[in-house]
């Protein structure tokens, strides 16, 4: 009985968590902020529904953890996607204002680009 | 000995790691489980060696355990704030800022852990390095204080992860 509520209440919490992140996404207006939306659905959202599902396992008295391997691979994925759309945001210059230049003579990695490499990709077709 | 040693196990803790993800991937702790587990970190770190030339250190397990408690919890914490930031606060007065945070560590590892840590904790998304390593760049959803949240950073993530790894 405790552990259909405790499930309960992590499902929801899940479901509710995932839901904000597809309300941010259709709410945020540059696409900078738009990247904060899915962390929480891929932290709290996908974490809490997992939760449920070891608390699941553990009620019905076969003991499973391998939803934190799942937990653990989507943590380390998920920042690299991220960073890979900001990546391209400031690439194309995509975004509201021009994040600052970095202290001293360098310049941010996205912007460290070959003489040759500048121009329009579409021209080589 | 040493050398005995080395060469048995190239890096410890990447045996361990393929261990226990070998253990909760067949997601039950039996003898032929462990057994399996076993060769698997021994053979495969051992096979790899070559691909990694430089020996990354060896962070300490115990202290890197306490760091992913406080960062799970942090993540717990922020999400409640930004889920209250995103259903409650028009989009125009969102102070969404550009973080620029000087960094200290030098190790990859620990560049890559730090950035990672930002990514997760909600709110915060670090987008990119300087050319040279020394600086991160981070965009905040809405930051009262820029200077404070980065100080904020340094102090809670970059501080640990510097004793961890260097």
């Amino acid at each position: 009985m405790i552990w259909d509520v405790l499930m309960t209440i992590a499902l929801v919490l899940g479901a509710i968590f995932a839901l904000v992140g597809a309300i941010g996404l259709v709410k945020l207006d540059t696409p900078m902020k738009r990247l904060h939306a899915p962390t929480k659905a891929s932290t709290m959202g996908v974490g809490s529904l997992l939760l449920a599902s070891i608390i699941q396992a553990f009620a019905l008295g076969d003991g499973s953890l391998r939803e934190v391997l799942i937990m653990a691979f989507l943590f380390v994925t998920a920042p690299i996607s991220a960073h890979l759309i900001s990546k391209v945001n400031m690439h194309r210059e995509n975004t509201r204002e021009a994040p600052p230049p970095p202290p001293g003579s360098g310049t941010w990695a996205v912007y460290d680009t070959n003489e040759a490499d500048v121009g329009d990709p579409g021209q080589h077709g | 000995m040493l050398g005995l040693g080395k060469r048995l196990l190239p890096h410890p803790a990447l045996s361990l790691l393929l261990a226990v993800v070998w253990c909760l991937l067949t997601n039950s702790l039996t003898v032929g489980t462990l057994v399996m587990a076993v060769i698997l970190g021994l053979v495969v770190p051992a096979l790899t060696a070559p691909y990694w030339p430089h020996r990354p250190s060896t962070p300490k397990l115990f202290r890197l355990t306490s760091y992913i408690i406080l960062v799970i919890w942090d993540i717990v914490v922020a999400n409640a704030r930004v889920a209250f930031i995103v259903l409650f606060r028009s989009n125009a007065s969102m102070r969404s800022e550009w973080l620029v945070i000087p960094l200290e560590l030098k190790t990859p590892e620990a560049i890559t852990i730090l950035a990672g840590t930002i990514t997760l904790t909600p709110g915060t998304v670090s987008a990119d390095l300087a050319d040279d390593g020394r600086c991160l760049l981070v965009h905040a959803l809405d930051s009262a204080d820029p200077a404070a949240d980065v100080r904020d950073i340094k102090e809670r993530y970059e501080r640990r992860l510097k004793e961890i790894f260097e």
